[in-house]
């Protein structure tokens, strides 16, 4: 067993805080992946609780236990890196021994836990070869291996894939993801990439400058954004989003055009300054006028079992279409767009909260600041 | 040899650990610095400061609670001068004959020595073959210690040595050069450039070797004459490197002491004696042993040598800007 | 023949030459007669006899008189032939030399000695290598003890060196801590303040540690050099710190990340050090010269300065031992020139 818990976890260089107050449970088994943009403190925060980098405030408590103090290696996790940091004067056997050595397991036990994960990870050929005549993705094994062997209580996994060609990154996610079937531990998982977190984790948690924007299962990220980051940066494309300001149950948009939304969707109060939510998917050419938008489109992709539609809307904003199939539209072309408004999204403009009435019981936002 | 270092290491992991657990973190580093600042603290820090400390005091006494203060006496001393550029008019004549002597050794050695390595780099750096094995022909002396340059050279130079064959064979008269106080100042400049413009040469090598190929072809469809790209892209790409060498020549150059020492040992009389000779016969050949007297000389050096190093400082700084 | 003047004469591109290339041709025969010009004869005049070395003018390859056993003579004689008189043309052994006239016997005669003129004959010699210049080193002089000390210094100096300074690189490198900036501050002020300008405390402190006129004297204070600690900062910077991260949380302890992950991996800029160090260490010659009083101590330079006194007609013991003191440098510069060149043009010199 074991439980990861973040308690109003903090983290400051000089003045400047970087992690400001996080709080998370992760159960045990869970695949969990941090996700956030470049310098959302990501990366800081999986370090702290490897051990790597000291913690400035709050708790890390593994199975209950507060490890802040313990050093790294005592904490019985085990890392893979970005680079992979695998030793370049050592060879893959040693590599994957190192580790294990200086636990002082005794030699037999040491062989064979390093061939068992040899041979789960498909290296057990190249054992005698340094990591420079490794390929990439060889390389991302041993990594991986190195961790394995030391039979870790919680994964941790730093930006794993980031190194590797797209194509290899498919077929490692899939690798890791039936690892973590196998192995049943703990993971945590960071990575940029949201379709890395959507396709690997069981909760993802959203961070965006030193703080969880939402913390949640992939899905429910998905269809019930806490607030206008995470709807942004889960999805792709990404959400298109427009401003208005409520009149009763119409949104009326800057230019004068009104949208018609679902009573009762959404907590909204007269004259709000909203912004409306739709994700790609949910818009589409039409002649609905009551939920639709007038746009030019300035142009279209084409990728034969998928159409991209690139608009701008009269107000201005940039709207993106998907469309399955093929479509007969072309640059230039005026557009209505119809809105599937019963899956749109409203977010107060202020402080990017969603205004969705019924909330998905397992997604917590942040406080409202 | 290696399971014994391997032993040896893991030995001494068993104290580190144990500090580790007390100097968290990145400050174990203390732990690792410890023995470096233990030798500089031994042997340059509190050299440095006894250094001051002798100068200021008198007595051939080396204990410094049994010397006397004697303030600045030991530099007035060495300044006593009639006429700085008569060293027969000093007290001190024997310093500031050194003094002279470094003076003239420096510019000459560094003048042939920047002209000559500068010569040897722009030839190298054409399209020539075998361009390492000549880099490392002129580099070669280089290496050689002090020590074996003066015999190499006082034996070529020696009586019946090839020099004076030379001569002969070219029917002039046999010279004694050792004993002519020109012609061993003249070699003590030559040997010096020949032991040291290996070094130089490779520095400048370096210097123009950084300068992009392009230029010269931007130059070349410019239709520039060769020595018009010399002057005009060669030399100004080329002046910051030549600054930094110019001045690490003469930083080197004012401490010049082994192979002149070897070579000459200072004759005939005191026409080689070089600044670095002075401090060691005073503190430490004579009798009795001046060390006040070579504390002082050895501020003045270090001074003279702490302006060119702060011109070196601003050279490299330029050269790493450009 | 013809392809070596080619290649020799051959620059790339253009076909024939230009006045500069021959001016380039003639610089570079001049520096290769210069540079190896002296050594080279140093060498070959260290296998000559007294004898040979007293010639002018003199010749370069090592000569010897041919000898002829005798009957009725002690010593082998030697050969010379006659070149005017009535045995000219003919080969005899000098017994003795009067003056102008030598006394020699016909070899098929040995009894019968003959006066002749000195002008009247020319000595017959042969090409022929005297090693006993060298001999001489180890059955005259303590060549070896030399040798060892210098030898002893070296390896021992560049050892505390090498670890001193790897740890130094080490902490300065990879670490971030309170001080850092000040402890680079001390590294580099103390690479300004070279030891000639320090030479009388410097040797008092050693004197007062009880070092003095012994090699360790010579060999600690010396270890107390920065360049070392720049050099090697410089390529341990370039090692990724999330590869000590990762032997962190491999349990290693942070000494062990030093000697089995930094140490190995900085083995291309120790291995330019160490071949620095030991040429430093191996030419050093003022700070020996302080330390150092009693013979028994000297190093192989020392030696060489002192005998040059002592020994001012002996010039065959001292090329010969010239020659051995320079061979290790010569030996190390053949094999290593290209790591030495890299390293000098790295750390600027000393």
């Amino acid at each position: 067993m074991a439980n990861l818990s973040l308690k109003n976890v903090k983290k400051a260089f000089g003045n400047i805080e970087v992690i400001k107050g996080v709080d998370l449970d992760i159960e045990h088994g869970e695949f969990c992946v941090f996700v956030g943009p470049s310098g959302c403190g990501k990366s800081t925060l999986l370090r702290m609780i490897s051990g790597l980098e000291s913690i400035s405030g709050g708790d890390v408590e593994i199975d209950g236990d507060r490890v802040n103090d313990i050093p790294a290696a005592e904490r019985g996790l085990a890392m893979v890196f970005q680079s992979y940091a695998l030793y370049p004067h050592m060879s893959v056997r040693q590599n994957l021994s190192f580790g294990l050595e200086n636990l002082k397991t005794p030699k037999d036990e040491i062989e064979k836990k390093i061939n068992a994960a040899a041979k789960m990870l498909q290296i057990d050929e190249l054992m005698d070869r340094r990591p420079r005549d490794l390929s990439g993705g060889q390389r991302q094994r041993v990594a991986i291996g190195r961790a394995v062997v030391r039979e870790p209580r919680i994964f941790l996994f730093d930006e794993p894939l980031s190194n590797l060609d797209a194509e290899l990154r498919v077929d490692m996610r899939g690798e890791i993801a039936l690892l973590h079937r196998q192995l049943g531990n703990t993971m945590i998982y960071v990575t940029h990439d949201q379709v890395e977190a959507m396709t690997m984790a069981d909760k993802i948690a959203v961070l965006r400058s030193g703080e969880v924007e939402q913390f949640g299962k992939p899905l429910d990220l998905f269809n019930d954004p806490a607030n206008i980051f995470v709807a942004g940066f889960i999805g792709s494309p990404k959400m298109n989003f427009i401003q208005g300001e409520m009149q009763g149950e119409l949104l009326r948009l800057t230019n004068g055009e009104s949208i018609e939304l679902p009573k009762g969707r959404f907590n909204v109060s007269d004259g709000e300054k909203v912004t409306l939510g739709i994700r790609p998917n949910d818009i589409k050419p039409g002649d609905d006028v009551a939920h639709g938008l007038n746009a030019t489109v300035r142009s279209v992709e084409q990728l034969g079992g998928d159409s991209y539609i690139y608009a701008k809307s009269a107000n201005g904003e940039s709207i993106t279409i998907h469309r399955p199939g093929q479509v007969s539209i072309s640059a230039g072309e005026e557009l209505l767009l119809e809105v599937e408004v019963d899956k749109s999204h409203l977010f107060d403009r202020e402080t990017g909260v969603t205004l969705l009435r019924e909330r998905t019981a397992d997604a917590k936002g942040a406080p409202a600041a | 040899m290696f399971r014994l270092l391997s032993a040896l290491m893991e030995l001494i992991d068993v104290p580190m650990q144990f500090v580790q657990k007390y100097l968290r973190g990145h400050r174990i580093a203390w732990m690792f610095l410890l023995p470096n600042l233990i030798l500089f603290g031994l042997f340059a820090f509190l050299p440095i400061l006894l250094n001051i400390a002798y100068a200021f005091t008198g007595t051939d006494n080396i204990m410094l609670w049994e010397r006397t203060f004697v303030g600045a006496d030991n530099f007035t001393t060495l300044s006593r001068c009639e006429n700085y550029f008569d060293a027969n008019s000093c007290e001190k004549d024997f310093f500031w004959r050194s003094v002279h002597n470094t003076a003239i050794f420096i510019v000459l050695q560094v003048g042939l020595m920047v002209g000559f390595s500068l010569l040897t780099a722009l030839i190298l750096n054409q399209k020539i073959r075998a361009r390492g094995f000549f880099r490392s022909v002129f580099f070669f002396p280089v290496l050689l210690s002090p020590v074996v340059v003066a015999l190499i050279w006082k034996w070529i130079l020696q009586r019946n040595g090839l020099a004076n064959a030379g001569l002969e064979a070219l029917g002039m008269d046999r010279i004694v050069w050792m004993l002519d106080r020109h012609w061993a100042f003249f070699w003590s400049v030559f040997l010096s450039v020949w032991a040291h413009m290996g070094f130089y040469t490779l520095i400048l090598l370096a210097g123009l070797q950084a300068i992009p190929r392009d230029v010269y072809e931007a130059a070349l469809m410019d239709a520039a004459k060769p020595f018009r790209t010399f002057y005009r892209i060669t030399m100004p790409l080329l002046m910051p490197t030549m600054l930094v060498v110019m001045v690490l020549a003469l930083i080197k150059g004012v401490q010049t002491f082994d192979e002149v020492y070897a070579f000459t040992g200072g004759g005939p009389g005191s026409a080689t004696t070089l600044i670095i000779q002075y401090i060691y016969e005073t503190g430490f050949a004579g009798a009795p042993r001046l060390f006040g007297l070579a504390s002082a000389a050895s501020i003045i050096l270090a001074l003279v040598l702490a302006a060119l190093t702060f011109l070196q400082l601003k050279a490299t700084r330029k050269n790493a800007d450009g | 023949m013809a392809s070596v003047v080619k290649f020799l004469t051959g620059t790339r591109g253009k076909g024939r030459l230009h006045w500069t290339d021959w001016f380039t041709y003639a610089y570079l025969l001049g520096g290769i007669l210069l540079m190896f010009g002296p050594v080279l004869w140093l060498v070959a005049s260290s296998f000559k006899t007294d004898a040979e070395l007293d010639k002018f003018p003199p010749r370069f390859l090592p000569h010897a008189a041919l000898t002829v056993e005798l009957e009725g003579h002690d010593k082998p004689l030697p050969l010379f032939k006659v070149t005017k008189g009535d045995l000219a043309g003919e080969q005899v052994a000098q017994v003795r030399r009067i003056g102008l006239t030598s006394q020699v016997v016909r070899l098929s005669e040995p009894d019968k000695k003959i006066k002749i003129s000195v002008k009247d004959r020319e000595p017959m010699e042969k090409i022929s290598i005297a090693t006993k210049n060298y001999t001489d080193l180890f059955r005259k002089f303590d060549f070896l003890q030399f040798f060892w000390n210098s030898t002893f210094i070296t390896v021992a100096a560049t050892i505390i060196m090498l670890i001193v300074n790897s740890m130094a690189a080490f902490a300065l490198s990879k670490y971030q801590f309170k001080g850092r900036a000040t402890v680079m501050a001390i590294v580099i002020g103390v690479l300004m303040v070279p030891q000639t300008v320090v030479l009388v405390p410097l040797f008092i402190v050693t004197k007062e540690l009880g070092m003095l006129d012994t090699l360790w004297g010579v060999i600690i204070p010396g270890a107390a050099t920065p360049t070392g600690i720049f050099l090697l900062r410089q390529y341990m910077l370039t090692i990724p710190d999330e590869i000590l991260d990762a032997a962190r949380m491999d349990k290693a302890s942070e000494w062990k990340i030093y000697w089995r992950i930094i140490l190995p991996l900085s083995a291309p800029a120790i291995a330019v050090l160490a071949i620095l160090a030991i040429m430093w260490r191996w030419n050093d010659f003022l700070w020996p010269l302080i330390v150092l009083s009693r013979t028994e101590n000297f190093t192989l330079q020392l030696a060489l300065n002192s005998f040059q006194g002592e020994m001012a007609t002996q010039w065959s013991n001292l090329l010969a031992m010239t020659v051995l003191t320079l061979l290790p440098v010569a030996l190390v510069f053949a094999f290593l020139q290209k790591y030495i060149a890299t390293g000098i043009a790295s750390t600027g010199g000393k």
